[in-house]
């Protein structure tokens, strides 16, 4: 059936990491938004939930980069960091192997995806989940892109993975939910952790609202590098949510820079 | 001799593998066996140094799992790849490059959030 939840949020570490850094009252108004954004999940009544994420080398490096990938397991176990640093307690996630087997072969009528049968979630799925299945009791669907290691997939090619996410979606009766997960300007892990350029973001996310297909896929990663930093490599993640709903708008609820958490912070959802 | 895929491969492997961690805390040198490494990564491995390593042009990804695996305070982690930059010169290669930032605590004035607690730069 067709996707019952589709949204994109932030994922950085320092969000719950560094949570007793920021600013209480900052702090406070992006947690209430990742809050509004789980009832809003929840409501969908969802089976599963696939995370589109940008992994920060948890399961693939360099000597075998698959550009897309999706976990087709029973369970998956989070995250690899240490778990004081990032806040989150190590534990198991469900995942639901049939389910990812019956996505993965339709998605790849549409789109080349590696399949894995063990993934370990870093940050990047485990903050979102942190906030939104707080209690690990919907089975998840990993889904990458590589937006680490270049050289990466063109945006075309994130959006036509969106496209065979959501076409997957539709050919199974389970009730799936669909949430992109990274950031947009940012260059984190670096000495100019917290920088954050708001007016490359808003722009972004404004036609990332309209569903501007051309504005979203006219981005370069050479001028993306330059204006908003390696860290916005990740819109391929956005790109592949707009691809799964194209033609639907969408709504931010939320967005602000805080820089201890090294993002601009974002929640924002698809109107199916 | 220059080998940065094998110093990331090596924090790929350990930063998502407890055993591996294991064996690295019990005998650092011994678990860079199989690694084709040169001397000075080797001592950046070991000590750790993460301003060489980040001068090096290791992912910051990969860095900053390995910085929180040795429970290096974020902003000490901050200070030792400036630190690193300042010693041995810009990053060599990779998409790292550092472009200046204002610092945390400034730019977070700058936004009105003023209550904050950051102790950055």
């Amino acid at each position: 059936m067709a996707l019952v939840f589709a949204g994109v949020c932030s994922h950085a570490p320092g969000i719950v990491g560094r949570a007793e850094q920021a600013e209480p009252a900052a702090k406070k108004r992006l947690y209430d938004a990742f809050d509004d954004l789980r009832l809003q999940l929840e409501a969908s009544k969802p089976d599963v939930l696939i995370v589109v994420a940008a992994e920060h080398f948890a399961n693939f490096f360099m000597n075998n980069m698959p550009s897309f990938a999706m976990g087709m397991a029973d369970y998956y176990e989070g995250p690899i960091e240490n778990p004081d640093w990032l806040g989150i307690e190590r534990t198991r996630i469900p995942g639901n192997r049939s389910l990812s087997e019956r996505l993965i072969s339709k998605v790849m009528e549409r789109s080349d995806v590696s399949y894995a049968e063990e993934w370990k979630f870093d940050h990047g799925i485990m903050v979102p989940l942190h906030f939104l299945t707080p209690n690990y009791d919907l089975p998840v669907i990993p889904a990458n892109i590589n937006c680490q290691g270049p050289p990466l997939a063109p945006l075309h090619r994130a959006w036509k993975f969106g496209q065979a996410l959501g076409e997957a979606a539709e050919a199974v009766s389970e009730r799936v939910a669909l949430i992109g997960t990274g950031g947009i300007s940012h260059w984190p892990a670096t000495p100019d952790s917290g920088k954050i350029n708001e007016e490359w973001d808003r722009q972004f996310l404004d036609q990332w609202s309209r569903c501007d297909k051309e504005a979203m896929l006219s981005y370069s990663d050479a001028e993306s590098y330059l204006e908003a930093g390696q860290g916005a490599f990740e819109i391929r993640t956005f790109v592949a949510i707009s691809g799964a709903t194209e033609g639907k708008l969408g709504t931010v609820h939320f967005y602000e820079p805080i820089p201890i958490f090294a993002v601009g912070c974002t929640t924002a959802t698809v109107n199916l | 001799m220059v080998s940065l895929y094998y110093v990331q491969k090596f924090l790929f492997e350990l930063n998502r593998d407890p055993e591996f961690q294991s064996r690295y805390t019990a005998d650092r040198h011994a678990s860079l066996s199989g690694f084709d490494l040169s001397h000075e990564e080797k001592r950046a491995l070991v000590e750790p140094d993460i301003g060489l390593l980040f001068h090096l042009g290791v992912n910051g990804q990969i860095l900053m799992h390995f910085a929180a695996f040795h429970s290096i305070e974020w902003q000490d982690y901050l200070q030792q790849m400036r630190d690193g930059l300042e010693d041995h010169g810009p990053v060599r290669e990779g998409v790292y490059a550092v472009t200046g930032y204002e610092g945390v605590a400034a730019h977070t004035s700058r936004l009105g959030q003023t209550e904050n607690t950051v102790g950055g730069r």
